[in-house]
């Protein structure tokens, strides 16, 4: 269990700001990282929420699991409402209208909403430099609809609009890298993150937030519904999406690489697809075809990481 | 106290919808959805957390002696505590 301590209560604040008694699936990674990032972000934040599963589970009216300010935005401008309440809250000071305390601006959106929907808005507000985090929560296809692929769906993922059948795999792309999208914007902070990993979850949201200007994290968010997994399995499923190298745990600050989560000797790609029905039709010629692309991936990363340590010393 | 869903008419409502009862989901079971339980057994608990911090829900919390427990009232059945705890502290039954 990472690196730190086992006697969580000590670690991480008490408060709840995602209350329970929201309709998330049973077993939902989604909602479990949702609850994680909030105890990091701590009361002073208002979060925008673009449409899609989080969205729909935590506010069905007349219900809120909300106990931060929160609103509820189209689908595809999550980065421009949180541009403009970070502009608004700046202005308030400027007038007088408020005290100059900090508060922390947070757009949240899944990954149909940040990589494909929204990526023009979000772009616009990594840009011009606003002062909030964005974080993508990527359970890898529209799930709030009935799990149509999206651009973030990996290689080889049976979907409801790309099955897999006689002729087909599921999915024929290739999963869209979208930390490397905000990164080419020269934002101070970028990062991966995974509920499995809560420790390293929560520091990298608190660092996100705390970061003068925009600050972007990717966290992977197991869907036992859409991934066809058993529920009890969410968190070992993650687990193994960053064992495998699947989804690494990185950092970028300032344009330094850093694995929060080093793996030395990767899993073998097969002891993560096969827990999951959307993988099951896969011949042990894919499973290969994808074992590959990940090493490459793994090693691309590694690189990364070792140019960046040059750079610092 | 929130009015149910299915009381609830549009004269109730706020303009644009706000709603003004920060949290109040807490109000709604959520643990009637449930096929199985989560039954903590106190001598093998460590009193570490980990199950809380798993927990979707967050439903899981400290007893008066500092044992975890999960609230029925919101507990789902996912049975993630039970699988992450090192100790094996927990056994899933199902309901009758
Ligand atoms: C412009 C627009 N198109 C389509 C929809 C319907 N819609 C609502 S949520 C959703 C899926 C959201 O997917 P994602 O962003 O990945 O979030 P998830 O539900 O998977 O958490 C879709 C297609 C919409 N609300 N607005
Ligand atoms: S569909 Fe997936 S992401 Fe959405 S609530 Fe259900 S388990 Fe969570
Ligand atoms: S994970 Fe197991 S040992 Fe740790 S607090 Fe929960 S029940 Fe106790
Ligand atoms: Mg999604």
């Amino acid at each position: 269990m990472e690196k730190y301590a086992v006697f969580v209560p000590k670690l991480i604040a008490k408060r709840e700001s995602f209350a329970p008694g929201h309709r998330a699936c049973v077993g939902c990674g989604e909602a479990l990282a949702v609850r994680q990032a909030c105890k990091a972000l701590g009361r002073d934040a208002i979060i925008v929420n673009a449409t899609g599963c989080m969205e729909v589970i935590a506010t069905p009216i007349p219900y809120t699991s909300w106990r931060l300010p929160w609103i509820h935005t189209l689908f595809e401008n999550a980065a421009a409402t949180a541009s403009g309440v970070e502009a608004g809250l700046k202005a308030m000071v400027r007038k007088g209208k408020r005290p100059a305390k900090e508060i922390r601006v947070v757009a949240m959106a899944g990954d149909g909403g940040t990589s494909d929907i929204g990526l023009q808005a979000l772009s616009g507000a990594l840009e011009r430099g606003h002062d909030f985090l964005y974080i993508c929560f990527d359970n890898e296809a529209y799930m709030n609809t009935g799990i149509q692929r999206s651009s973030a769906t990996p290689y080889g993922a049976s979907t409801t609009t790309a099955p897999a059948g006689k002729l087909s795999i599921g999915q024929v792309t290739w999963k869209k890298n979208m930390p490397a999208i905000a990164a080419a914007h020269d934002i101070p902070y970028v990062a991966t993150a995974c509920p499995s990993y809560p420790f390293d979850l929560m520091a990298k949201v608190e660092k996100g937030v705390s970061t003068p200007g925009p600050a972007y994290i990717h966290i992977l968010s197991v869907c036992p519904t859409g991934w066809r997994c058993a529920p009890d399995l969410t968190v070992r499923i993650g687990r193994l999406a960053v064992e495998t190298g699947i989804f690494p745990l990185y950092e970028i600050e300032n344009g330094k690489y850093k694995l929060t989560i080093d793996v030395p000797q990767l899993r073998p790609v097969r002891d993560y697809l096969k827990l999951q029905g959307r993988f099951r039709h896969l011949s042990e010629e894919k499973v290969l075809e994808i074992q590959n692309r990940v090493n490459v991936d793994y090693a691309r990363l590694k690189e990364k990481v070792a140019c960046s340590q040059k750079l610092n010393s | 106290m929130t009015k149910p869903g299915g009381e609830l008419t549009w004269k109730d409502l706020e303009i644009g919808a706000v709603m003004t009862e920060p949290g109040n989901a807490s109000q709604y079971q959520t643990g009637d959805w449930r096929t199985q339980r989560p039954v903590h057994e106190h001598s093998r608990c460590i009193k570490c957390g980990l199950c809380a911090i798993f927990c979707p829900e967050g439903c899981i919390e400290p007893n008066e002696e500092g044992f975890f427990e999960a609230n029925l009232f919101y507990c789902k059945g996912c049975g993630i505590c039970a699988r992450e705890c090192w100790t094996k502290a927990i056994t899933m039954v199902e309901e009758e």
